[in-house]
């Protein structure tokens, strides 16, 4: 799988080469081998194979920045892997079947999606220890923390709601029904929206953050695909708040959106069954887990084309990353 | 019980509109009914099987369980009421009863004549029946009814999804086995018109007369080696088709075909709706709620019935409506999307209000493939393909 990727890069013009040489970290989780792949994003080849928990989805890194948290759904734990030594230290409690979490932008906590019970737990990361729970819909998902740290968000899959969560006083301040199975949720940078991906329906819904109000709806089409197919699951939005990727999971694409304007201006073909997708520290690439081809598509956003695949483990699910 | 005749109550008084909808603690609640029968304890074929007396009821359970929780939300709540019956005969009188409790929605898990009682009796209370039992396809054609919705696959789905997958192995060469069920004979002829949509060949028939259940005595294996080669003697075929909806025989056939060729249909590979293998699409999580509420396996039956409590609660939901002409509505709009683990929105097909599915095909331990088959699709819906598509219908519903 490398081989074409360094012919590529090396017949490839010198712009393009110093621009790809970026000093940076890809993590993925393999939902079934029970592994992180480590990639070097200057080489792009897996440098280390992680063993962790069972059943590894969700992984974020630490605001020390030393530390991934890795979510282990069958072990109901969220396992730490030490980003120097790339070896799982330990672990923290997370409630039962951790699939999703969100790290509190002050470092302190963590929300995670507890998707057997219906719940999201609050952990106190230094105390390692579960410090409250909040009830939601059935099998929530996707988590998020507002920029500012004031919201949580939670997308209860079956039940088809985002939740909004103080996150100082853990009340529930609303429950906004959307399309049919959310799987993602965030807040735009500046707070103001919240973004929400439905897998069945294949639509992003963008709500107003002071009203609750729906201010847009983004939909796909992908010709040559059947509609069912086409379904909206991990996306990521820039720090300008101006451009959104969404992973398009069975359809085998990624879409670029305009976040201002909430309209499709392209689409990347990328492995199969695209989960979850990380951009680059300088935005200037988009690397994604894809569940059936077991691989990692890097996009290149400025030549706007996919320039390398890279073959992980067994259903990659979670891309994060690092220095 | 002070609890149900207090719920039974305020649900008479709801429907009747005599209560303002602040009250039961601002939640409004839909009772949704349950009509199955009573059926004997089934006999296990062999050691490991489960013998469940819930299967069907289960589901809605879980369903009701799962709309509750979602229910909460929004000020709405759920509720079954059950009722299982001795004989076919006290179907039309239940489903009166629960009519008179105000309830318009039942989910009913019954076989295609008494499920036609069900309908009439509704009819009249403009009660809307969800179908978790039954697969007959007359059902969906000749005798459809407008008030009813089919959550559980039609025998001619069932027999296509087979079908598709088969041919897609190129194992085009089938042996008919059938059994002597009423429901044997129907499915035959699903599988035959199957054969003849996808292109399979149905080189011989046989049907099963032998006595039942002997499989386990002591003697047992020593008369069926002997029988069943005898039985399966046949020109060449690439795949045994077995049509065994009671579970009779289909199980003695493994291991001792006269030929070596894999066994399809009813055992074997399976096609169905739903199986304690099926982990794809989030499916963990909803067979680790089943199991967790029964300590068992979550069955195709268990499925239709937690489909039809869901369907409920998503019209319910979507609708932000707990009225019965609202919900009902909801049901047959375009806009209704079912999430039911299969990996794509399920529908109900506007001609003969059928929920369209992916047929699961099912080995022993793990899943085998999901139809419909790329090669297969229809223009329009992708699981059209599957059973009775509207320019086939003989249902006048549109």
């Amino acid at each position: 799988m490398r081989t074409p990727v360094m012919a590529f890069l090396a017949g490839t013009a010198t712009a393009l080469s110093v621009q790809l040489a970026v000093a940076e970290t890809i993590y993925v989780s393999n939902e079934l081998d029970n592994t992180i792949s480590v990639i070097n994003a200057e080489t792009l080849a897996v440098v280390a194979t992680v063993p962790v928990g069972r059943r590894p989805r969700g992984l974020a890194l630490g605001r020390d920045g030393r530390s991934l948290y890795v979510a282990a759904g069958d072990d109901n734990r969220i396992d730490l892997v030490d980003l120097a030594t790339r070896e799982t230290t330990g672990h923290l409690p997370s409630g039962e079947d951790p699939e999703v979490f969100a790290v509190h932008p002050d470092g302190k906590r963590l929300f995670v999606a507890n998707e057997n019970d219906n719940l999201v737990s609050v952990l106190d990361i230094s105390r390692r220890r579960l410090i409250g729970e909040v009830e939601v819909g059935v099998e929530p998902e996707g988590m998020a923390v507002s920029p500012d740290g004031k919201f949580v968000l939670c997308t209860s899959e079956t039940t088809s709601m985002v939740h909004i969560i103080d996150a100082a006083t853990l009340a529930l301040v609303d429950n906004i029904l959307v399309d049919t199975r959310p799987r993602w949720a965030a807040m735009s940078p500046d707070n103001q929206q919240i973004w929400v991906s439905s897998e069945i329906r294949g639509t992003v819904t963008v709500i107003d953050a002071a009203t609750h109000l729906e201010i847009g709806k983004i939909g796909f089409e992908v010709p040559g695909v059947d509609r069912q197919l086409v379904q909206a699951v991990g996306f990521a939005i820039n720090r300008a708040g101006t451009r959104a990727y969404v992973a398009l999971g069975p359809s085998n694409r990624v879409a670029e959106v305009d976040a201002r304007t909430f309209r499709v201006e392209r689409l990347y073909l990328v492995g199969q069954r695209v989960w979850h997708l990380a951009l680059s520290a300088d935005e200037k690439r988009l690397y994604t887990a894809n569940g059936n081809s077991s691989d990692v598509t890097v996009i290149d956003l400025e030549k706007q084309e996919p320039v390398a695949s890279i073959g992980v483990g067994r259903g990659p699910w979670g891309v994060a990353v690092g220095p | 019980m002070t609890r149900t005749i207090v719920l039974a109550a305020a649900t008479a008084l709801l429907a009747a509109g005599w209560l303002a909808p602040g009250w039961a603690a601002d939640r409004k609640m839909v009772v949704i009914g349950f009509v199955g029968l009573e059926r004997p304890l089934p006999s296990r074929v062999g050691p490991l099987d489960e013998s469940p007396v819930d299967e069907g009821v289960a589901g809605a359970r879980l369903g009701i369980a799962d709309n509750r929780t979602t229910g909460k939300f929004i000020g709405q709540d759920f509720r079954l009421e059950e009722r299982r019956l001795g004989s076919a005969s006290e179907v039309s009188e239940a489903v009166h009863q629960l009519a008179s409790m105000g309830i318009r929605f039942t989910i009913v898990d019954l076989p295609a004549p008494a499920l036609l009682a069900a309908s009439a009796a509704a009819e009249q209370a403009g009660m809307t029946i969800l179908n978790a039992g039954a697969t007959d396809d007359r059902l969906r054609g000749a005798d459809c009814r407008r008030n009813v919705f089919h959550l559980a696959p039609s025998r001619a789905m069932l027999a296509d999804g087979l079908a598709q997958y088969l041919a897609w192995k190129k194992w085009r060469r089938w042996l008919l086995v059938v059994g002597s069920g009423e429901g044997d004979r129907l499915l035959a002829a699903a599988l035959r018109r199957a054969a003849d949509r996808f292109g399979a060949e149905i080189v011989g028939e046989r049907a099963w007369t032998f006595r039942p259940g002997q499989g386990r005595s002591d003697t047992g294996h020593v008369v069926l080696q002997a029988e069943v080669p005898r039985f399966t003697r046949s020109s060449d075929y690439d795949v045994l088709v077995v049509a065994d909806e009671e579970d009779v025989f289909g199980a003695f056939l493994e291991g001792r075909t006269d030929s070596p060729r894999p066994i399809a249909g009813t055992h074997g590979l399976v096609a169905t709706a739903w199986s304690p293998v099926a982990e794809l699409w989030g499916a963990t999580q909803l067979q680790g709620r089943f199991r967790g509420l029964t300590q068992r396996w979550m069955t195709a039956r268990d499925y239709a019935a937690w489909m039809a409590a869901r369907s409920i609660g998503e019209a319910a939901t979507r609708t932000r409506s707990t009225d019965p002409a609202t919900i009902a509505a909801h049901l047959g709009a375009a806009e209704f999307l079912l999430a039911a683990f299969k990996g794509e929105g399920l529908t109900f097909r506007p001609w003969d209000h059928q929920l369209r599915q992916p047929i699961l095909i099912a080995g022993p331990r793990l899943l085998v493939s999901v139809s419909p088959q790329e090669g297969f699709l229809q223009q329009g819906n992708r699981l059209d393909s599957l059973g009775v598509a509207k320019e086939e219908t003989t249902c006048g519903l549109q």
